[in-house]
């Protein structure tokens, strides 16, 4: 169904460098109906509970994502926002194989990789390559960065001569901004954003054609945080990279973003072209999302309160996930899962959208 | 005479490569029921003032020089039997995480009795009709049910605004707030500033705002204090700097925000990153970063210079001030000019 | 990109042209906190110079030591339990005195601190082989594999050093004699000490492979695609360092007490060969009779070595300050 309604999606044009949703390639990666559960009752003999005086067996789940439907254009940069405890990272893990989700699959140009045998999937590793959040852990404290970075390159392609090695990780150090006489210096050597930059360049180094950034500036510095998504720019055009990249920040979706996924507890409640979706929100959840951002020029904040707080997501919701907290709210919406649909945008899933409600 | 006065406080850590200079000629006021927001990046020494304000500076930290005065009282020679006296009661902290300030094992209702019991007389059951009518007016649901649950029971917000309820549990002067909400997701943030906004203006109470996000000073508070490298390099009227920025370190802060940039565009970055407090460059900290850096930048730490309602440590700004023409151009020692951009771009940090 | 800015992120943020003097790993090692934190301790100095003089002495014991032990046709029976030199009654040719047999003890003592340290090194070398492998299986593997070697090393510890040893030696003994049993009884009291301690380090090493697994710079080395062995031994192992050394100056210390244990006990070194142990329990019988010296002197080397092993190692863990997994 996603075709159709990206085809609908396609109205704007921009005479920006960087990618439009109207020029959106093929589909490079396709999520199908994903889920993943996190197991909260350990072995099977913790599972066992006397209840009523009948030994029972119970099992108790984290709902980390519930049937998510996403597809990652080519050349775009696809930005999945929400709250903590979303889902976001863990589609961006999901995807990446670092788990194995509980239902649905990944796709990868067209291959279903999330069964895939790890020696059968080497060749998409490759391709596919991930940013993570904190600089401070995400580089081997034991390794220099000159070993960090050419690992990856000797272990996919063994048959370099070292040389060649060398002439590759040179000009992946320059290409993010670090003079590659610091590559026998170790990592903790470097400040934040600067690890950063090598982690990007640890990424880089293979030549992927997919990038997943979870939440990459995050970490940082107002400062750095600039120069980073400057660079992941950089990155783009120079490489033609496709972008997954997790945030919870607003205002770097705005800016960076093709497209936006907004999330809310596992499920996906809006998916839409960034300026469309900053335009006009169709989602309760990503009207009150939006209204938080804190803005540098208007005083009156007029910002939409959301009743009560974020449910666990051990017992989901009945219906809508959003119910409890939605200003909107009616019977269908307590008892039936809203579906995405389309609208002149993108996608929403709202029952009060559909019944034309709100608009 | 402002209520809260601090003059040249000059803060050292004993370290073991020597000593480090977290604060140098920190200098600021607050009036009665003012906001203050103090804006830096992480090592620019935000924390440290906050915490030197209160007096919690640990060793191998010391203050060096200067003074904090507070209703007329010097704080930093203050016997700390004294201090505590002012501490929680007078002024009040809240901390980036909860659980910093709320003890794991203990309900919420006895911390917030045992907060007031300790600096009033009063009965268990005035503290606890205190305690909840506090937590009242910091909106929280069932203040009932609340004072008995554990803090582990409460979500990030929630907590977060038990901690504004026992900030205010004794009625402070002052609330010095350390990046309350950086620990938050945005919606809890937008509602957690919200009500501190409101509350410090219902109550006159004045607040110290620490964070790194210029879209929450420029909400809630009225005066910002911007730092650098354990200097204030720039303070004024909130609006006047955030509209109209003198310094380069803040015109690049705020230019560097994605919402200043055309979305897809490039952002307006500064380059390298803030020196580490054991290598700041000479002259003026920011300078190897500047674009407007000249000869006297490298030599010459920047004195405030008045630019309308703003007092900006910098050289250009003052030069302007006076009149003057400013070209941001180095010489090296052999006399070639050269364009800051190229020739002395030292990092600093590594 | 329309609206470039005035400079690229391309560029270098260090200057091109700069020499960058990138420290070597003896300098590295010097200005580290290690080093630094040594250079204030003076406990920690005294320890390691008492430490490395013992060493030197037990190891250089052929060419330093005024007699030797092992050759039996140097020894006079005559001789026998002479006091130390500076007590009445005693040879200056013996300045410890000598044993029961007539060896000359300040030798004695210097070659059977050499057993003492070989079983100790010995033993931990095995223990930290078996111990880290099988740590960081469990602990990145997890699931079954950890759980088995878990509880392999729950039934392991449940059994004492001592037990084992006596029945590996019963066996041994009764399958080879009494004879094959002193020849190898080096040997063998390493595999004994060694197999008996390893859940030490396994528990330790798994404890810190889980602490840092969840860190995404594993992670990093999944995506990269990297197999489970190369991310255990390449990236986890060598963070996993620290706690690893702290207990070796543990586990050392113990293992020589361990065979000290074993060899008085008359389950270690043969009188022919002696350890410290050894040395300790053929002067008990002549205690009573005043010759204290074959005991207690050895008894001192003993503890001393011990005690500058464990202060050393306290030292380190301050030092290192990992997240010991008190087993």
């Amino acid at each position: 169904m996603s075709a159709a309604i990206l085809k609908e999606a396609q109205s704007s044009s921009q005479a920006s460098p960087r990618m439009d949703s109207a020029e959106l390639g093929e589909t490079l990666v396709e999520i199908r109906d994903l889920e993943k559960r996190f197991s909260l009752s350990g072995d099977f003999l913790e599972q066992l509970t006397f209840e009523k005086g009948r030994l029972r067996r119970k099992q108790e789940y984290v709902h980390a994502i519930n049937g998510v439907t996403l597809d990652v254009k080519r050349g775009e940069a696809l930005c999945v926002v929400g709250e903590s405890g979303c889902g976001k990272s863990t589609v961006a893990r999901t995807v990446m194989g670092l788990l194995k989700p509980s239902g649905g699959e990944v796709r990868f140009d067209g291959t279903r990789i999330d069964n895939m045998a790890p020696r059968d999937l080497l060749p998409y590793r490759r391709r596919m390559q991930m940013i993570f959040q904190n600089p401070y852990a995400s580089l081997n404290p034991r390794m220099t960065i000159q070993q960090t970075l050419e690992e990856p390159l000797r272990f996919h392609q063994p048959t370099l001569k070292d040389g060649e090695v060398r002439d590759k990780i040179e000009e992946v150090m320059r290409s993010v901004g670090i003079d590659p006489d610091w590559g026998k210096r170790f990592a903790h050597e470097f400040s934040g954003g600067q690890r950063q930059r090598i982690s990007i360049a640890r990424a880089l180094a293979v030549d992927p054609e997919f990038i997943v950034a979870d939440e990459p500036i995050s970490a940082l510095d107002v400062s750095i945080q600039a120069q980073v998504l400057n660079l992941m720019m950089e990155a783009q055009e120079q490489r033609n990279l496709t972008y997954l990249f997790i945030t919870h920040d607003l205002a770097v979706v705005e800016h960076f973003g093709t497209r936006v996924a907004v999330m809310y507890l596992g499920t996906l409640c809006e998916l839409a072209d960034t300026r469309s979706l900053f335009a006009r929100p169709r989602h309760p959840y990503t009207q009150a999302l939006m209204s938080a951002i804190p803005r540098l020029h208007d005083d009156k904040p007029n910002h939409i309160r959301l009743e009560g707080e974020v449910p666990t997501p051990v017992n989901l919701p009945s219906g809508c996930v959003f119910h409890g907290r939605c200003p909107h709210a009616n019977q269908r919406c307590r008892t039936e899962i809203p579906r995405l649909i389309a609208t002149d945008t993108g996608q929403v899933a709202c029952h009060a959208v559909e019944e034309g409600r709100i608009d | 005479m402002a209520l809260l006065e601090v003059n040249n406080l000059d803060v050292r850590f004993a370290m073991r490569g020597g000593e480090v200079r977290a604060l140098r000629d920190v200098s600021f006021t607050l009036e009665r029921g003012e906001r203050l927001g103090i804006v830096g990046e992480s090592g620019a020494g935000k924390s440290v003032a906050a915490f030197t304000i209160l007096n919690l500076i640990a060793k191998p930290g010391y203050i060096a020089g200067g003074e904090i005065k507070f209703d007329g009282e010097v704080l930093n020679t203050l016997k700390p039997k004294a201090m505590q006296s002012i501490r929680g009661n007078r002024i009040s902290m809240i901390f980036q995480d909860p659980m910093m300030t709320l003890n794991p094992v203990l309900t919420i209702g006895e911390q917030m009795i045992e907060c007031l019991k300790a600096h009033r007389r009063i009965s268990r059951k005035d503290a606890r009709a205190i305690a909840l009518h506090k937590l009242n007016q910091v909106f929280i649901p069932s203040p009932e049910k609340r004072l008995d649950q554990y803090p582990h029971e409460l979500s990030g917000g929630m907590r977060q605004r038990i901690i504004i309820a026992i900030a205010l549990l004794l009625d402070p002067d002052i609330i010095v707030a350390d990046e309350p909400t950086t620990a938050l997701d945005v919606t809890i943030q937008a509602e957690i500033m919200e009500l501190l906004l409101l509350l410090c203006e219902k109550h006159n109470v004045g607040l110290i705002l620490i964070t790194h996000d210029l879209g929450v000073v420029s909400q809630v508070t009225q005066r910002t204090l911007v730092m650098y490298a354990g200097r204030v390099i720039e303070q004024g009227p909130t609006r006047e700097i955030i509209n109209d920025a003198q310094h380069p370190y803040t015109q690049g802060l705020i230019n560097a925000l994605p919402q200043m940039a055309t979305p897809g565009s490039r952002l307006n970055q500064i380059r390298g990153s803030m020196p580490t407090l054991t290598k700041i460059p000479a002259g003026c900290a920011f300078n190897p970063r500047c674009d407007f850096a000249a000869n006297i930048c490298l030599e010459k730490v920047p004195a405030f210079a008045h630019s309308g309602n703003c007092k900006v440590a910098c050289h250009m700004v003052d030069a302007m001030v006076a009149g003057e023409r400013w070209t941001p151009i180095i010489t090296d020692a052999n006399g070639n000019g050269a364009t800051p951009t190229d020739s002395h771009r030292t990092e600093v940090n590594a | 990109m329309s609206q470039s800015n005035t400079q690229s992120s391309n560029a270098p943020v260090t200057p091109k042209t700069s020499s960058i003097v990138v420290p070597g790993r003896w300098q590295r090692f010097r200005e580290s906190y290690l080093v630094y934190s040594f250079k204030r301790d003076w406990m920690a100095q005294a320890c390691l110079l008492v430490f490395i003089a013992m060493v030197l002495g037990a190891f250089l014991a052929p060419w330093i030591a005024p007699a030797d032990p092992y050759d039996l046709a140097s020894i006079d029976i005559m001789n026998s339990e002479l006091p130390p030199a500076w007590m009445a009654g005693g040879d200056p040719a013996f300045l410890l005195g000598t044993d029961a047999q007539g060896r000359d003890l300040l030798s004695t003592i210097l070659y059977g601190t050499r057993v003492s340290l070989l079983i100790g090194f010995g033993a931990v070398i095995l223990q930290a082989l078996l111990g880290v492998t099988f740590g960081l299986l469990a602990g990145y593997l997890g699931g079954r594999i950890d759980a088995f070697l878990m509880r392999m090393a729950d039934i392991q510890l449940s059994f004492s050093t001592l037990m084992v040893a006596i029945v590996v030696g019963a066996i041994i003994k009764a399958t080879f004699g009494g004879a094959a049993f002193s020849d190898y009884a080096l040997i063998l009291l390493i595999l004994i000490i060694g197999l008996a301690e390893w859940p030490q380090y396994a528990r330790t090493v798994r404890a810190s492979v889980l602490a840092e697994k969840n860190k995404e710079y594993v992670d990093a080395a999944r995506v990269m695609g990297f197999r489970s062995r190369r991310i255990m031994f390449r990236h986890i192992l060598p963070n996993t360092l620290s706690p690893i050394f702290v207990i070796s100056t543990v586990q050392i210390a113990n293992a020589i007490i361990s065979e000290a244990a074993l060899s008085f006990l008359g389950l270690g070194m043969p009188e022919t060969q002696p350890s410290l142990g050894s040395l300790i329990k053929s002067g008990f019988d002549y205690l009573q009779s005043g010759s204290w010296w074959i005991t207690l002197i050895p008894g001192g080397v003993l503890i001393v070595l011990v005690l500058v092993i464990n202060l050393l190692g306290d030292w380190l863990r301050d030092v290192m300050n990992p997240r010991l997994y008190k087993g």
